[in-house]
């Protein structure tokens, strides 16, 4: 065996292939006190969102006399990363929380409910790169479980650069490691993006490969997703047998 | 031309239900001559119309329901009341002691922030603000009993054809139930175990629905649990 032949055989960090997800659970309704609630794990990734709405906006110049608004909260436990982070809002979070509120506004009719609000709280329990495409993942989910009417739901996958390969949904390491991380959130019925950034360098070629890798991914995201809200409803179907 | 799924099948927001003319019923959506979901639920096909039967909805007021809610706020004239809407009704003080308001009255002798009361929406303002009657039979301030919470859009299953389901929870319970369309259901019975099966059945019929043959499931459920009492 040449070396060349050895070197062939590219593998990433945590050993997946270059287009392979990190094992993905969602689950819908955990939350009894929220409207509409999902729980996600991508990979090392733990996060809880509650959904609460439409209801009366306060403070109340903040609303909209011809549609809701829809408020987001991405928030990062102080334990869910190491070294322990301050409770406090960052500005990434705020950052976040807008991008998150971007992505989502497209999907949801706020037309239907002027004055109001629509809250969507992501907390983050466990970060592990990638935090926001999962909350997004979470965050569609919940809003449909909270009945607020939608066009569609958003997937969220990131793709990258790393060690000069383009790869799908970067853990931790690939995302600080890497040259480049593209995030992207998409409408999978309706074919549309509703958030695209871009961290790093990539060639016009490498960007459209990381696109057409994340929607790859994307797909396969909302795969998962349905079954989760369908998954819901199913269990008490097995419960009814009894 | 063609229905994409068949009837009363689960569906998903941005699923497609229809692919051509079509009229579009309760939580679908037409865009680029297809007809989508908005909402999770039953799709159902039938007369020219495509619809979902939604799984979770939050209430959306009409003129002509019995709402249960609670005072949140009062202001001159008027009680603000929170019926789980996306805004919160007014109850204006004609429609609560049937005469018309004077400055001398002593709004929270008559109902006081934090008060249950079960009314009936009698119109929406030109802000699409429900506003509230407490004038009639079977409305008024709630004395006693307790208030749950189910979807609201479940409220047609809990009280079943023709008010088949609520009429046998009520023989079987011996309990004085009272449904408010927005999903607030007020309880109040004799004993406390007769309390306990009502809000089990409840949330039974509130997780199970969508399910066909439910009001003979109830029925063997509640047996089951006076036997657990007994």
């Amino acid at each position: 065996m040449s070396p060349r032949k050895k070197k062939k055989k590219w593998n990433r960090v945590d050993g997946r292939d270059f287009n392979e997800l990190r094992p993905l659970k969602i689950e819908s309704g955990v939350l009894p006190n929220a409207d509409g609630s999902a729980y996600i794990e991508m990979g090392k990734n733990k996060i809880m969102v509650g959904v609460f709405g439409p209801r009366e906006m306060h403070p109340k110049h903040l609303s909209r006399p011809n549609m809701a608004v829809l408020r987001c909260r991405y928030h990062m436990a102080p334990f869910s990363v190491d070294p322990r982070r301050s409770p406090a809002p960052s500005r990434r979070d705020n950052e976040i929380s807008m991008v998150m509120r971007y992505a989502l506004e497209p999907a949801v009719f706020l037309d239907r409910y002027p004055r109001s609000v629509i809250d969507v709280y992501a907390e983050i329990l466990e970060a592990d790169g990638g935090t926001r495409c999962a909350s997004l993942n979470a965050a569609s989910v919940a809003l449909v479980d909270a009945g607020i009417p939608m066009r569609d739901l958003v997937v969220s996958c990131a793709a990258g650069k790393y060690d000069g390969q383009l790869v799908l949904d970067l853990g931790d390491h690939e995302d600080q490691e890497g040259e480049a991380d593209v995030p992207l959130a998409y409408m999978p019925k309706l074919d549309m993006v509703t958030l695209l950034q871009m961290d790093g360098i990539l060639s016009p070629k490498e960007f459209d490969g990381c696109i057409s890798l994340a929607l790859e991914g994307c797909q396969k995201i909302y795969e998962t997703q349905r079954e989760a809200l369908k998954k819901k409803y199913e269990v008490e179907e097995e419960e009814k047998k009894d | 031309m063609s229905a994409l799924f068949e009837s009363r099948d689960l569906v998903i927001p941005g699923d497609v239900l229809y692919e051509g003319r079509i009229r579009t019923g309760d939580n679908t959506y037409l865009r680029q001559g297809k007809v989508y979901a908005s909402r999770i639920g039953l799709v159902e096909y039938g007369r020219g119309m495509v619809s979902v039967i939604t799984l979770e909805a939050g209430y959306n007021p009409l003129v002509g329901d019995t709402v249960v809610g609670d005072v949140v706020d009062i202001e001159l004239g008027r009680w603000n009341v929170d019926i789980d809407a996306s805004v919160a009704a007014h109850l204006n003080v004609p429609d609560a002691i049937d005469a018309p308001f004077r400055p001398d009255i002593v709004m929270p002798d008559i109902l006081d922030i934090g008060e249950t009361v079960v009314a009936k929406v009698v119109d929406l303002d030109r802000w699409r603000t429900p506003i509230l009657s407490i004038l009639g039979r079977d409305l008024g301030k709630v004395e006693e009993g307790f208030t749950i919470r189910i979807t609201p859009s479940k409220i047609p299953r809990l009280i079943g054809k023709q008010g088949s389901m609520v009429k046998m929870i009520l023989k079987e319970t011996g309990c004085d139930i009272v449904i408010g369309q927005n999903g607030r259901i007020l309880i109040n019975g004799e004993k406390r175990e007769q309390e306990d099966i009502a809000v089990k059945v409840i949330g039974k019929i509130d997780r199970e629905a969508h399910t066909t043959g439910l009001t003979n499931r109830i029925q063997e459920y509640i047996k089951r649990l006076k036997e657990e009492f007994d």
